[in-house]
């Protein structure tokens, strides 16, 4: 990704010639008894976003068998998934059809598609030009997966917006599919591996969450969305945890027999609300500023735990610690509902949460069929929650009094002015 | 789609392989006449042959799980394993590509045979799972099984590719131009499925069968480098000269590891 395009910084002809040079790197090219045909693109048929093309192109990523490797419903989760390999011999995995920002390929209509018929050089991506060849289907089908398949990601990439705003609500939705929750506002979160402190990780699984928040007068729930290939533990994915593992730079970590490790993801606030600038430590905290956390985990994925992290190797839970969690696994996506009450009777290490107050909160995540666990991690950085206050009636009221008192004084100066002209009459 | 135009004209072969479509096909220029060969190499000239053992206990081929491929799975009564070694009676070895890989007059050149090596995807499975092909000779790729497979080739001197075939009857001709020994073929749908292809610029070449045996014959009078290569035990070599039409026994003997 972090490869630039050069069209703005160098001229055609010299473009050209750094091809003209790269290519003395491989035989592939002094070979001149190969001509490689280069492949004619078509562009785009129109129509590709209603609901017919998207159709027709759901049933040839059925058909031309995407689902074997990016899952039935594109999350890179498919049977073959566990299985796969770079040229490297290198685990690798199937792309997730939702993120197109993160595409090696490109993330447009016609990057997918070009990719569809050259394929994606060391990778499994295969190419499928000859199903056109063979009258498999025609061009305009294949334009349709890749229609279909953009159809999958937001029109968008999300950006970060730092503040979640959770709305009052009447009653609070526990469950992750409540239909309560389509109102309100998502957040996207970027994670990023955990670098800092051995053992590192480079490529987390886990890339983002996607993050509601409401509350009641007494409780607050917060819903966090976040794509993962399996369920773990899975036992399919225990010789691509040990592949992982064996990829692993030895001066940077012990070397680990793989387990079936689960998933696991943490939210985590200060331990009360800050008054100034400063928070703690955002991985985690540290011995003299600890952070309150609430921890879940696929293996006990109907409960979460309170604790207090002092640092990234020491949790403390706490007693009574009051929080509740649902989780629902789906087609390689967990949604998780942490809920709590507002209020907590233990003010020096449960943050009471408080309305109008911007309340630090951050987020981490594990895939444990990536071999993920302990220091092994996706993290973010802090972000604010804040829980929206019910706006009082005098916002509502104060201007039209106002406007109503503008209006009757300057209308009493009018009706003085007209007085008084009147009598010089 | 490939158009695929041959004539033979006396001893003279012209092949002339066409493919378009996808960067993954090349063309390969029609070579120009040949006339260097002048008798038909599997006629006249040495033999060699031998048999190919191993030593010690082969390990166990993987059992393949086929359980989201019920279609493949159907098409076995035992459970399918894996042919990482294919050991026949007494401890011979088969699937071992021997080869001549030195010896061979520089600047002789063979012409490719006119018909393809076919690579069957059935059953999930690759048929053959080791063989041999010329230089410029078509491979002709078909998948048995109503499923999709991808077939890549995992190549350091020649071109890799990796296309798809979602669908039974469904073929692709591909050919390759340089020597390479051994050039990969994997499917990433089914991980366990894997073949090898030996690309040689001659003839001499054989794959061992289920009985350990081989023969490369057709060879010139002189002395060669025989190279055995196994997929699991590494590989072997032997010095073999060859007088008139004679035939040299040669055999083999892998360590298993």
């Amino acid at each position: 990704m972090a490869m630039p395009g050069w069209k703005t910084r160098l001229t055609d002809r010299q473009r050209r010639d750094v091809l003209a040079y790269i290519k003395t790197f491989s035989s592939f090219f002094a070979d001149t008894t190969q001509r490689p045909e280069p492949i004619k693109f078509s562009s785009a048929p129109g129509g590709g976003s209603n609901a017919e093309a998207l159709k027709v192109g759901r049933q040839f990523y059925d058909s031309i068998g995407c689902r074997k490797c990016h899952g039935d419903q594109g999350r890179g989760d498919g049977p073959s998934a566990p299985t796969l390999k770079d040229d490297a011999q290198h685990p690798i995995f199937a792309a997730n059809l939702h993120e197109n920002w993160r595409f090696n390929g490109g993330g447009t209509v016609e990057d997918i598609y070009h990719r569809l018929r050259t394929g994606l050089d060391g990778t499994p991506m295969p190419s499928f030009s000859d199903l056109i060849d063979n009258k498999f289907l025609t061009d305009e089908q294949l334009w349709r997966v890749a229609q279909y398949v953009r159809s999958l990601s937001p029109k968008e990439a999300p950006v970060v917006r730092d503040v979640i705003h959770a709305p009052l609500a009447k009653t609070l939705p526990h469950a992750p599919d409540d239909s309560a929750w389509t109102a309100v506002d998502v957040y996207w979160f970027p994670l990023v591996g955990q670098v800092i402190r051995k053992e590192r990780w480079f490529a987390p699984a886990v890339t983002g969450v996607w993050v509601k928040a409401v509350h009641t007068a007494d409780s607050i729930a917060v819903r966090v969305v976040w794509d993962d290939r399996s369920e773990s533990p899975d036992t399919a994915w225990l010789g691509y945890i040990g592949r992982v593992l064996a990829t692993l730079d030895s001066d940077d970590s012990t070397r680990e027999q793989p387990a079936l490790w689960p998933d696991q993801l943490t939210v985590q606030f200060p331990v009360s609300i800050p008054t100034g600038m400063e928070r703690p430590y955002f991985l985690m905290g540290s011995s003299s500023a600890p952070v309150y956390q609430w921890r879940w985990t696929s293996s006990a994925r109907g409960t979460a735990t309170a604790g207090l992290a002092r640092g990234i190797d020491r949790f403390d839970p706490l007693a009574n610690g009051g929080v509740n969690a649902q989780a629902v696994f789906d087609h390689g996506q967990w949604r998780v509902v942490f809920s709590r009450a507002l209020a907590s009777a233990d003010t020096a290490s449960q943050l009471p949460f408080r309305t109008g107050r911007a309340i630090p909160v951050a987020f981490f995540a594990w895939d444990g069929s990536n071999g993920e666990h302990g220091t092994r991690m996706a993290v973010s950085t802090w972000y604010f929650l804040a829980l929206d206050e019910p706006v009082p009636a005098r916002v509502f009221i104060s201007p039209v009094l106002a406007m109503v008192l503008t209006l009757g004084l300057g209308m009493l100066v009018v009706w003085r002015a007209q007085q008084k002209t009147s009598y010089r009459r | 789609m490939t158009g695929r135009v041959f004539s033979v004209v006396g001893s003279m072969f012209l092949l002339t392989v066409c493919s378009k479509g996808d960067r993954g096909s090349v063309q390969a220029a029609p070579p120009a006449a040949q006339p260097v060969v002048t008798s038909d190499p599997a006629a006249a000239g040495g033999t060699i042959s031998g048999k190919i053992k191993f030593t010690g206990t082969a390990p166990r081929n993987p059992a393949i799980d086929m359980s989201e491929e019920a279609a493949c799975k159907a098409k076995y009564t035992t459970p399918p394993t894996e042919e990482n070694v294919v050991a026949g009676p007494a401890n011979a070895l088969a699937n071992v590509f021997v080869y001549v890989s030195a010896g061979v007059p520089a600047g002789q050149t063979f012409p490719a045979p006119a018909t393809a090596v076919v690579l069957d995807q059935n059953g999930c499975r690759y048929h053959p799972h080791v063989f041999g092909v010329m230089v410029g000779q078509n491979i002709e790729i078909k998948n048995s099984d109503p499923l999709l497979h991808n077939i890549k080739a995992i190549a350091k001197k020649n071109r890799p590719f990796n296309v798809s075939q979602p669908n039974a009857g469904m073929t692709k001709t591909v050919t390759f131009a340089q020597p390479e020994v051994m050039v990969n073929l994997e499917c990433n749908v089914h991980g366990w499925m894997h073949a090898y292809a030996g690309v040689r610029p001659d003839p001499f070449f054989a794959v061992s069968k289920p009985d350990g045996s081989f023969t490369i014959s057709g060879l010139p009078p002189g002395t060669y480098t025989i190279e055995a290569w196994h997929e699991k035990f590494g590989t072997q070599t032997a010095t073999v000269t060859i007088a008139g039409t004679e035939t040299k026994a040669q055999n083999f003997t892998f360590a298993a590891r």
